[in-house]
Parts: structure tokens; C-alpha cells; sequence
């Protein structure tokens, strides 16, 4: 019984700090950045395009199926992009996560990051 | 006067050999695709992605006033250990027409990320190692009164001046809308002797089309970088003038190939009579992703 108490207490603690990582990441866009709008945001040609981008950039580390190797690179059909709006992740790919291995995409042209954007939503 | 011809020659088609096969090979063996902006003095704030490995040759062509036509190239092995931290190994070496083919010498430069974010202005630290010799002609930089004399003397005069210097650059990057816009503050140092010595270099390149195609092509626009890079040298600490030295404009172009190959041309023009008159560059590139996993194939599955 103590067991399984603290199993429970542990998969509860487990899932707040998931949660809490989870809204942290996104309260650092700010304000003006969470507000753009994806101007390719449900076109076809723009998910087409956009998974051709995945496949050059991104396809490496978070493998084809979007589904990441479930260690240090996550994976994109989670809960955690699932919550962030458009503007969220476009900022997110622009500023990369240096400290954590994902670099930042500025690199790469605005209209070909909303694109991915476009594919990202595409395939949750 | 004829056996160093011969032996250039042969030297010659074997550094071409060695390359094509080292490239053929790399194509066999993945689908990575390279991405960087076509600069060959300047460098962006852009690193490579942790894990990758780009194989990238950048060769000069050029020939100095009363000097031979010399072809140099850099074979640049450059790794992405940290998503903020890159290192790269060169390996140089060059032909000189009527003369001979020679390596060079060799280099190590480590490219650091101090901010985490991106910002306007992104800062890069650079610091390189170069052990070469006098007769290193692939100018990828131009410091102190770097001239286009220095490239002139046969071969077996200039390889017996050793150089081990240190170099250091502040590379400022920003990518503003489309175009990524590039400064360079160079500094460079002999370890045995001679002054610090400075130059620049400044670049700036983007996309024909900003958007991605929907099908996959080869001559599609966004498949083109352009741009213009500009680079010479500011003097040294006995003599902080610009007068006697190397000053370029060079218009720069870089294509996307499929199956992960880039080429990038850019043709070099001297603007002072330091300068070579002109100064054909020629890249190509090819990047391995994640070489890491090659030695843990089952950690994670593959692609």
C-alpha cells in the first residue's frame, strides 16, 4: 500500500513538472512573437514545402516519423507543441535551444520556418 | 625543367582523384543535405548542428603579378560538437603552374557560441592554431599587408618559411528578414615572431526565394544563395595604416544540389595593387549527419 502510494506521488510529481517544463518554455515568447499569425498557416503547398524543410533540417534528429528517439531528441507529436500556437514555435525554431543540443534555425528564411510551422501542425 | 612539370602533374590528378572518390563516396553513403551561406573568408554566426560532419574543399585560383598561376585548395573538416560550439581541421595544399604541388600546412579553429538566444547582432568567438608554411596560398584570410608578392616566389623558396601563428575573430552575424549580414574583425599573430596583424571581412548573402518549393527540384530559386563578400587587411601593430595592403570585392554565388551537395563560386576582384587582380574561388560541400549514431546504430534506430 505505501508502495503504490508512492508510486502515485511520484507519476503525480512526474506530470506537474512536465506540465509546469512544458508552460515555461512557452512563457518565455514574448508577447509580440506569440501573437504573429502563420501566414501559410493550412495551405497544402505550404505542408508539402514545409515537409521538405523537415526532411532537410529536421528529419536527422527527430527522425521521419516526427517521433524524435524518445532520449534526447523529443518528439514533435507531443503535448508540448500541441499547447504552443504558431508564433510560439516559429520563435522556438528561430531561437533553437543551444544548451540542449537543438540549434537555432534563423538560418534559415522566415517564410520556409512558418512553413515548417505549417507542417508541424499538420502532423499532430 | 621538365620533372617538376611531370610531377605536378601526376600530384595534381591525384589530389583531383582523391577528392571526386572521397565525394562520390560520401553521396553513396547518406542523404544529408549541407546548408550554409556560400562565404569563403567570412563566416555567419551559423555553426554545424551537433553531430554532423561537413567535408567542404574551398580552392583559389588566382596568379600574382610577375608570379605562375597557382591553384590552392583547403579540404575543411569541420564538426558540430555542441549545438554552440564548432571545431573544424584544414588541411591545405596548392599547385603552382611550372613549379610543383605541395601540401601546406594544417589548421585547427574552434568557433564558440557565448549567447544562447539569438539576437540582432550574434557574436561567435573564433580561435584558430595554424601550423603552414610560407607557400600556403589559399588565402582565406587577408591580414597586416598581406600582397599579392607574398604568392610569387617559387614553391621551394616560400616552404621554408614556417609559420605557426594564432589567429583570433570576432564574428558578428545577423539575420535580418531574408539576408544574413556578416562582420569579421580579425587578428593575427605569429608565435616566433613578427607584429599582431588585423584584417576584415564583411558578407552578405540570401536566398533568391525566401519560400520553400513544394516539390523537389534542382534549379528552383530557393535553391541559390547570392551575395558579395568584401575582405583585406588593416595593417599590424608597427604599421596601423592600410596603406600596402590587399583589399577585395567578390560577388558570390552558392547552389543546393540534391542528394546533400553544395557548390559556391565566387570570382574575386583586387581593388589596390596589393591585391591579385582577381581571384577565382571555388566550393564544394557535403555534410554526414549525425556521424555519432553510425557507431551506435541501435541507439534510437535510423532516419
Amino acid at each position: 500500500m505505501r508502495w503504490s502510494f508512492a508510486l502515485l506521488l511520484i507519476a503525480i510529481a512526474s506530470a506537474v513538472a512536465v506540465g509546469a517544463s512544458t508552460s515555461k518554455l512557452w512563457e518565455q515568447v514574448p508577447v509580440k512573437d506569440h501573437a504573429r499569425i502563420n501566414p501559410f498557416a493550412n495551405q497544402p503547398e505550404a505542408i508539402s514545402a514545409g515537409s521538405l524543410v523537415y526532411r532537410e533540417h529536421c528529419q536527422q534528429c527527430h527522425k521521419a516519423n516526427a517521433e524524435g528517439d524518445g532520449h534526447k531528441r523529443p518528439s514533435l507529436r507531443s503535448q508540448r507543441i500541441h499547447m504552443a500556437n504558431d508564433g510560439d514555435i516559429e520563435w522556438f525554431l528561430r531561437q533553437g535551444d543551444v544548451r540542449h543540443g537543438m540549434p537555432s534555425w534563423s538560418s534559415l528564411p522566415e517564410a520556409q520556418r512558418w512553413q515548417l510551422v505549417a507542417y508541424l501542425r499538420s502532423i499532430q | 625543367m621538365e620533372v617538376p612539370i611531370l610531377r605536378s602533374k601526376s600530384l595534381l590528378k591525384s589530389i583531383w582523384l582523391g577528392s571526386w572518390l572521397s565525394f562520390c563516396f560520401a553521396i553513396l553513403l547518406s542523404t544529408a543535405r549541407a546548408q550554409d551561406k556560400p562565404y569563403f573568408v567570412t563566416y555567419s554566426h551559423d555553426l554545424e548542428e551537433p553531430g554532423n560532419l561537413e567535408i567542404e574543399t574551398k580552392t583559389a585560383l588566382g596568379q600574382p603579378d610577375g608570379g605562375n598561376r597557382y591553384g590552392a585548395t583547403a579540404m575543411e573538416l569541420e564538426y558540430g560538437t555542441r549545438a554552440w560550439w564548432t571545431t573544424e581541421l584544414y588541411l591545405d595544399g596548392q599547385a603552382t603552374g611550372s613549379d610543383s604541388t605541395i601540401f601546406t600546412g594544417w589548421r585547427l579553429e574552434n568557433r564558440l557560441r557565448p549567447l544562447i538566444r539569438d539576437h540582432v547582432v550574434n557574436p561567435v568567438f573564433y580561435v584558430e592554431y595554424e601550423n603552414t608554411s610560407g607557400a600556403d596560398k589559399t588565402i582565406l584570410e587577408f591580414v597586416g599587408h598581406d600582397s599579392q608578392s607574398d604568392l610569387a616566389p617559387p614553391n621551394a623558396t616560400l616552404r621554408r618559411d614556417h609559420q605557426h601563428e594564432a589567429e583570433l575573430k570576432l564574428i558578428l552575424s545577423s539575420n535580418l528578414h531574408d539576408w544574413n549580414v556578416s562582420e569579421n574583425f580579425i587578428t593575427e599573430k605569429n608565435l616566433g615572431h613578427a607584429p599582431w596583424e588585423f584584417g576584415y571581412a564583411l558578407g552578405a548573402a540570401r536566398p533568391l526565394r525566401s519560400a520553400g518549393s513544394a516539390r523537389e527540384c534542382t534549379f528552383c530559386a530557393d535553391k541559390f544563395i547570392a551575395g558579395i563578400e568584401a575582405y583585406g587587411g588593416l595593417g599590424d601593430t608597427f604599421a596601423l595604416t592600410i596603406r600596402d595592403t590587399s583589399h577585395y570585392i567578390a560577388p558570390l554565388i552558392g547552389w543546393q544540389l540534391p542528394k546533400g551537395v553544395r557548390l559556391s563560386f565566387s570570382p574575386g576582384f583586387g581593388l589596390t595593387d596589393s591585391s591579385l587582380a582577381r581571384v577565382y574561388r571555388v566550393g564544394a560541400a557535403y555534410e554526414f549527419n549525425q556521424i555519432g549514431n553510425w557507431f551506435h546504430a541501435s541507439n534510437g534506430g535510423g532516419e
